[in-house]
């Protein structure tokens, strides 16, 4: 790993280097990715058959190299007294929300990055460092990253996590779905692991069709609602429940995708650079005009436009 | 420029108590900043990962690049209204923005949890970032006003090279270089002026897009698409006052006459500007009808009414005022006023109306990050007031001083 992140270090520096002295290359790499696959994959989180077991924990960690207690450690359900977030060492959570009734169970929740179609944290990214790929998962470059944090405050799901301790290069941590395992053809880990076939990895179209079944078939089980579905445009992965999702805190979200209205002020405005060569072009005729004025005009009175 | 008014370099003494205090409070700043740098950005502030930005970028970076918008404000009236009068005025308000500038770049350095890749911006481009946009227009600006300054650097130097010992033989070299320098930069400074407009106003504005993004996790009292516009009004009604303030705290500091002629020529202009502002954040506020936020009780509500009225209403006011407008204290109040309104409108966009939707605790910035900040303004102001000493940029009366035969057009 530590030769690989070396090797990658070289790759950019190199990519640096010739395009400061104008050399075209084509960084395949490293190149910024925002793709929009018909096939890309999705997991159906169906929260009405999690137990809380919280194995997906420990094998998130574990695949992702992140420091674990042992498997047994997790069956501690204390955990559960408050509300957790992911953060730069647990990429995702378990939380519990009580039962409502003595007939009903508690509802658990798994919470990580919901892998956006229209990512905020791709378009927010100053240097590009976050992809989201062919096969749906939204990914982030760490040897782009300049720790600015703006994907934090851009991400409606608080998802990025920093390493605020580390002085030296500290690393923005978020679920990537596990890229490394998927591209190999392996499963997520989470998904792999779970006991319960709480979550469903597939064609994200696919679990679109299959949860609308199963809400159909079981209309008393679930209530009529994927979360996911068209959530800020939609995301990759997506939940059932059978209780209402502002009862579970998931944020309150419209359809329209995050990054929509700031991408539009910013094409707006730079619109093939045209405003900004116009503007200049009208001050420098203002400033000319001006000039050839005579002297005595410009210092008689107070004219101020 | 007025005949009897030349740009020169202050002859006073430079410590002062003021200036020890400032001394003080600018080591103490750097002292924690060492911290941030020796164990991270997580042990000296109180940034987590629902609080991702501080006062470091709502302060030193979003404030400071509004607070530094005298620069192409009185760039835009002095050299493309061309309006001869406000000349004076030029200099100071220049180096108060290219100092400002300077530690916004600074800032934003010290806060990149990975600062030495501060470079890769200029090779990674997103164009559909903000930041990208904000950050590249920040560092062209930044480049234009190191080059609109050096004709001043050149004024000063002009048949005065006097280098000592072994280097003495460089000197007719570098003076000749100084005046080519000097010639080429008077025929082509128009180029930069202009540049340094058109560039102001795209990142002014675009520093009000940022937080767009952001969305329901803005407190709608505040997030609104005409955010780049607000942004842009308010940078550029805080411009003059900033010039006003800067040059009375000048004078004072340095026992001179305050230009109050051409000081409260500059206030009259800025009652119309913070009318638009006020017009346009007012009826934003009507079109999207988030008045019933200000009947509840909370930060929000009373963060947001004191910027509209300590900060825009009362010296909207202050400026039509006659008297006010005529005399020194009125200006320096009315202005530093403005100057606190946009300070806090920043404050409040960045910070205040920025609530994640999983809090666990609110953000409040560490001794450190106060430290920080403050430690910054007293450098700038510091720094100003060596600058000040050393190069022809504020005015004086011309009996008192040294004739040069070089005066620089362009500027």
């Amino acid at each position: 790993m530590a030769h690989q992140t070396r090797r990658d270090f070289l790759k950019t520096a190199a990519i640096a280097g010739a395009t400061l002295t104008g050399i075209s290359s084509n960084p395949t790499k490293a190149a910024q990715q925002n793709v929009l696959s018909e096939n890309r994959m999705g997991v159906l989180v169906d929260t009405t058959v999690c137990i809380g077991c919280r194995k997906c924990e420990w094998a998130c960690k574990t695949a992702h190299n992140l420091p674990t207690q042992p498997l047994e450690s997790y069956d501690d359900k204390s955990v559960f007294k408050s509300m957790r977030r992911p953060n730069d060492k647990e990429l995702t959570v378990i939380n519990e929300y009580p039962a409502r009734s003595w007939d009903d169970y508690p509802t658990t929740v798994k919470v990580q990055c919901m892998h956006c179609d229209k990512p905020a944290c791709v378009s927010a990214c100053i240097v590009g460092a976050f992809s989201k790929v062919e096969n749906g998962s939204v990914i982030w470059n760490g040897d782009k990253c300049i720790g600015c944090r703006y994907c934090m405050v851009a991400c409606p799901f608080q998802i990025p996590a920093f390493e605020f301790e580390k002085a030296l290069k500290p690393d923005i941590k978020k679920c990537d779905f596990c890229f490394d395992r998927t591209k190999e053809g392996k499963l997520p880990a989470c998904v792999e692991i779970c006991p319960n076939e709480v979550l469903t990895y597939g064609p994200r179209e696919e679990l679109v069709r299959v949860a609308h079944q199963k809400i159909q078939l079981y209309p008393k089980r679930y209530i009529n609602y994927i979360y996911g579905e068209n959530e800020v445009g939609g995301t990759s992965w997506m939940y059932l429940a059978n209780r209402h999702f502002k009862e579970l805190q998931f944020p309150a979200l419209g359809g329209s995708p995050a990054p929509g209205v700031s991408e539009a002020i910013q094409h707006g405005i730079f619109a093939y650079f045209v405003p900004p060569i116009a503007l200049y072009a009208l001050l420098g005729g203002v400033m000319w005009i001006n000039k050839n004025r005579k002297p005595s005009d410009s210092d008689s009175e107070g004219r101020h436009e | 420029m007025s005949d009897n008014l030349k740009p020169t370099p202050i002859a006073h003494k430079f410590f002062t108590p003021g200036v020890i205090f400032l001394s003080v409070l600018a080591a103490n700043g750097l002292v924690f900043l060492l911290g941030r740098f020796l164990f991270g950005l997580g042990a000296i502030t109180n940034l987590d990962n629902q609080h991702p930005w501080g006062i470091w970028i709502g302060i030193d970076v979003a404030a400071g690049v509004a607070l530094a918008a005298g620069g192409f404000t009185t760039a835009a009236l002095g050299h493309i209204m061309h309006k001869e009068e406000y000349h004076v005025i030029v200099r100071p308000a220049l180096l108060t923005a290219m100092l400002g500038y300077t530690l916004v770049a600074v800032s934003v350095m010290i806060d990149l949890g990975r600062y030495y890749y501060i470079w890769h911006p200029l090779i990674m481009w997103n164009g559909t970032s903000v930041l990208f946009e904000v950050g590249m227009c920040v560092m062209i600006y930044l480049f234009v006003l190191y080059i609109e300054f050096l004709p001043i650097v050149t004024e000063r130097f002009i048949g005065r090279v006097n280098l000592p010992g072994v280097l003495k033989r460089f000197n007719n070299a570098i003076d000749k270089f100084l005046r080519v320098l000097d010639k080429g930069l008077n025929k082509t400074m128009f180029v930069f002026i202009i540049a340094g407009v058109v560039l102001s106003c795209l990142h002014q504005s675009s520093l009000g897009t940022l937080m767009i993004i952001a969305g329901p996790k803005m407190h709608p009292l505040w997030q609104t698409p005409i955010l780049p516009l607000l942004f842009l009004m308010s940078a550029v009604s805080v411009g003059f006052p900033m010039v006003i303030m800067e040059s009375i705290a000048t004078s004072k500091s340095f026992g001179l006459k305050p230009e109050t002629h051409i000081l409260s020529n500059l206030g009259s202009m800025v009652a119309p500007l913070l009318g638009i502002y006020l017009s346009f954040k007012i009826g934003d506020m009507v079109i999207r009808q988030t008045f019933v936020y200000l009947t509840e009780f909370n930060t929000a509500s009373v963060m947001f009414v004191i910027e509209v009225v300590v900060g825009i209403v009362i010296p909207l006011r202050m400026f039509l005022s006659r008297e006010i407008s005529k005399s020194p204290t009125g200006l320096f109040i009315a202005s530093i006023l403005v100057i606190f309104g946009v300070l806090l409108n920043r404050i409040n966009n960045f910070i205040v109306a920025y609530t994640p939707p999983y809090q666990f605790n609110t953000y409040f910035p560490s001794i450190g990050e106060i430290s920080v900040t403050v430690g910054f303004v007293a450098l700038e102001i510091l720094f100003f007031r060596v600058l000040v000493m050393i190069f022809p940029i504020v005015s004086l009366p011309f009996a008192s001083t040294l004739r040069t035969k070089f005066s620089i057009k362009g500027v």
